[in-house]
């Protein structure tokens, strides 16, 4: 029966073209607005390592005290201290953790025929490659012990790989950073998630792929200055030495924590290093700490632009208007077949055979609407960059499951809208319908 | 086949309640062909809408093929109408988007029947009311005769037990009603059992047996002169 009733669904809706046309543009435009929308705010607000979001936190420590954070309402800085860093670091009280900061390096190629040029690096330690689960083409990352002897090795990316070297294995080979030569121990696989969860204080949760990584150790020793930000609510002093032991924040700092009891314990320890540092008199308040997972982090740091919220919801409520209207148009359709229903009940229809019968025909139209919402959406996703800044109008694709979401999204809103039509043409009363003729 | 018990039918509004029938009752055999007549809102059209289960009743009781009806659901209700009753209606009640061949279609696709089935039983019922060459045309297309004509290949196409015809010649005129009226004789000889509501005099004396309603009641046709007057007046008026 059902390619019979989606037969009568189509022939209904070649009988009134001009009715099928506006159900259609407004179905398609209504999903159209709402699945552009919805590709940045999904961009931006996707879990950039689900496997592990719960298990990777990011500790905060107050070393400002209650007069600074009073303007951030009593949280914490959002980055930390060299030396909180490195207590931490080697209070090695988390399974794995990391400091890092951003760099700017200069990458001079092998090649003479090359132009140096500069990249962003990340200053880690080894334990990042397996917190953040990345990826390797060749190679792998450095270890805890060239941590130790701030060895002069590099991981670099895949996209640098094929630049530098053709995509041949490199591990082995020597990568020149500032003038320095790194011996390449991995290449890693394309590894860009998104938002960058990493560090999203420097980058506002969007960047391209990261393609150097070195050891923290190795870029403090050689006094590489941040790249990213550096906050500091003193005179930090003069020199390299003098700026590492002040109280600025410019250090991010992950720790993996795979039970909520660790966590737990994780917390304690914060608050009781806190304590140790008010006791000896650097700090001259209570303890105030935080560890946010990623989630948390990423809500707390606000990576889903206000504007990607807020459109999202004008677009929904605009699908809406699109279903209400839509809702109209089908009753109006439906009713006018007030007679047919009359005569497919007499001769033995029951409601529920009604009821399939025209919502096969709502779910054909929803089915060309989201034809024409494919296409508008394809347009609108192309216009995103007229309204947010590049680095999130690039993340907003029209992908293969954003195609499959934008055709449910259409038949099934189309197919709700016309449960209220549907209903009323099932209860249409055969005696009367055939009386009054 | 038929056969209604003190039954009755109440329309309710806030204020009024109007007895559409009332203490009705009528036994109509199987093979019958008997003619429902009566004044205009005297309950002949509401009397059929109950005997073909499109619409219920407040009291009494309803056999239809030795079956109670009143406490059956929509389901059951729609599998009687669709299996058991072929419907007749003055306004012919065909479907303008649907060809000849898809309005006989209907009520065998609700019997979740095969097409070669659906194709030879259409077929068949096409040609017994002489329109198999006018499958392909649309109701738009066709005379009133013989859109009355496809809609009595409708009603026999699922071969009913029972056939409910309603004014069934109100809407054409002599020529085309005397064609209709000669093809339901035609089926009632092969053995349908035939209930047709009409106000014309003359159809009525065709049928079997004749009954009339006046005021939701079946009455004595002997008692009523204003019956005798009418037949009478319609045959001194018909061409002989």
């Amino acid at each position: 029966m059902f390619a019979y009733y989606l037969q009568l669904g189509l022939r209904s809706l070649r009988k009134n073209p001009l009715l099928t046309l506006l159900m259609v543009l407004a179905i398609g435009c209504g999903v159209a607005a709402s699945m552009t929308t919805y590709s940045v705010f999904r961009a931006t607000s996707n879990n950039p390592i689900p496997q592990k979001s719960s298990q990777l936190y990011v500790p905060q420590i107050d070393n400002w005290g209650p007069d600074s954070s009073k303007d951030n309402k009593g949280e914490p800085p959002n980055a930390m201290t060299y030396t909180d860093a490195i207590n931490l670091m080697r209070d090695k009280r988390a399974k794995r953790q990391t400091a890092l900061y951003p760099t700017a390096v200069s990458i001079v190629p092998a090649d003479a025929n090359m132009l140096p040029f500069r990249e962003t690096s990340y200053g880690w330690y080894a334990d990042a490659f397996g917190m953040f689960d990345i990826p390797f083409q060749y190679g792998h990352g450095w270890t805890a012990g060239e941590d130790e002897s701030h060895a002069s090795v590099a991981v670099i990316g895949k996209a640098l790989n094929e630049k530098l070297f053709n995509g041949a294995n490199s591990v082995g080979k020597n990568i020149n950073l500032n003038g320095r030569d790194y011996r390449i121990v991995g290449v890693a696989e394309k590894w860009n998630p998104e938002p960058v969860f990493y560090d999203v204080t420097n980058t506002n949760g969007f960047d391209d792929p990261i393609q150097v990584f070195i050891p923290f150790t190795r870029a403090v020793e050689l006094k590489t200055p941040t790249s990213g930000n550096n906050n500091c609510n003193h005179d930090p002093g003069k020199g390299w030495d003098e700026w590492i032991r002040s109280e600025c924040v410019w250090l991010g700092f992950w720790a993996e924590l795979p039970t909520k009891a660790e966590a737990d314990a994780y917390r304690q320890y914060l608050n009781g290093y806190s304590a140790e540092q008010q006791r000896a008199g650097r700090f001259r308040w209570a303890p105030n700490t935080r560890l946010r997972n990623v989630v948390e982090w990423l809500d707390y740091q606000k990576v889903v632009p206000q504007e990607a919220k807020v459109s999202l919801m004008v677009s929904l409520g605009f699908l809406l208007i699109c279903l209400v209207n839509t809702v109209g148009l089908l009753l109006a359709k439906f009713m006018r077949r007030s007679s047919e229903i009359g005569v497919r009940r007499a001769l033995g229809a029951t409601r529920r055979e009604i009821y399939i019968q025209f919502l096969i025909e709502a779910a054909a139209i929803g089915l060309a609407g989201g034809v024409v919402g494919l296409l508008l959406t394809g347009l609108g996703v192309m216009g995103v960059s007229l309204v947010f800044e590049p680095d999130i109008a690039k993340l907003a694709t029209l992908d293969v499951s954003l195609v499959l979401l934008t055709m449910l999204v259409a038949i099934l809103a189309t197919v709700l809208a016309a449960f209220y039509p549907t209903w009323r043409a099932a209860q249409v009363q055969p005696a009367w319908q055939l009386k009054s003729n | 086949m038929l056969k209604m018990t003190h039954l009755s039918k109440v329309y309710r509004t806030e204020v009024v309640e109007t007895y559409a029938l009332r203490d009705f009752n009528i036994n109509v055999n199987e093979g019958e062909f008997v003619a429902v007549t009566g004044p205009s809102g005297s309950g002949k059209t509401t009397f059929l809408t109950i005997a073909g289960l499109l619409e219920t009743f407040t009291g009494g009781q309803y056999h239809l093929d030795g079956v109670e009806v009143s406490n059956l659901n929509d389901n059951e209700r729609s599998k009687i109408r669709n299996e058991k009753i072929g419907f007749i209606f003055q306004a012919f009640n065909l479907i303008p988007d649907l060809n000849v061949y898809d309005n006989v279609e209907v009520p065998l696709r609700y019997r979740g029947m095969k097409s070669p089935e659906r194709k030879d039983r259409i077929m068949n019922a096409l040609e017994r009311v002489g329109l198999a060459s006018r499958a392909k045309h649309y109701p738009a297309e066709l005379s009133g005769g013989q859109q009355q004509r496809v809609a009595i290949a409708r009603a026999l196409a699922g071969s009913p037990r029972l056939l409910l015809a309603d004014e069934p010649t109100g809407n054409l005129d002599t020529q085309m009603a005397r064609g209709v009226m000669e093809l339901l004789e035609e089926i009632h000889r092969e053995g349908a059992t035939i209930v047709m509501v009409t106000h014309d005099p003359e159809l009525a004396a065709r049928a079997q047996r004749n009954v009339h309603i006046i005021d939701g009641q079946v009455v004595d046709l002997a008692e009523d002169p204003r019956f005798h007057h009418a037949v009478h007046s319609a045959r001194a008026n018909s061409p002989a």
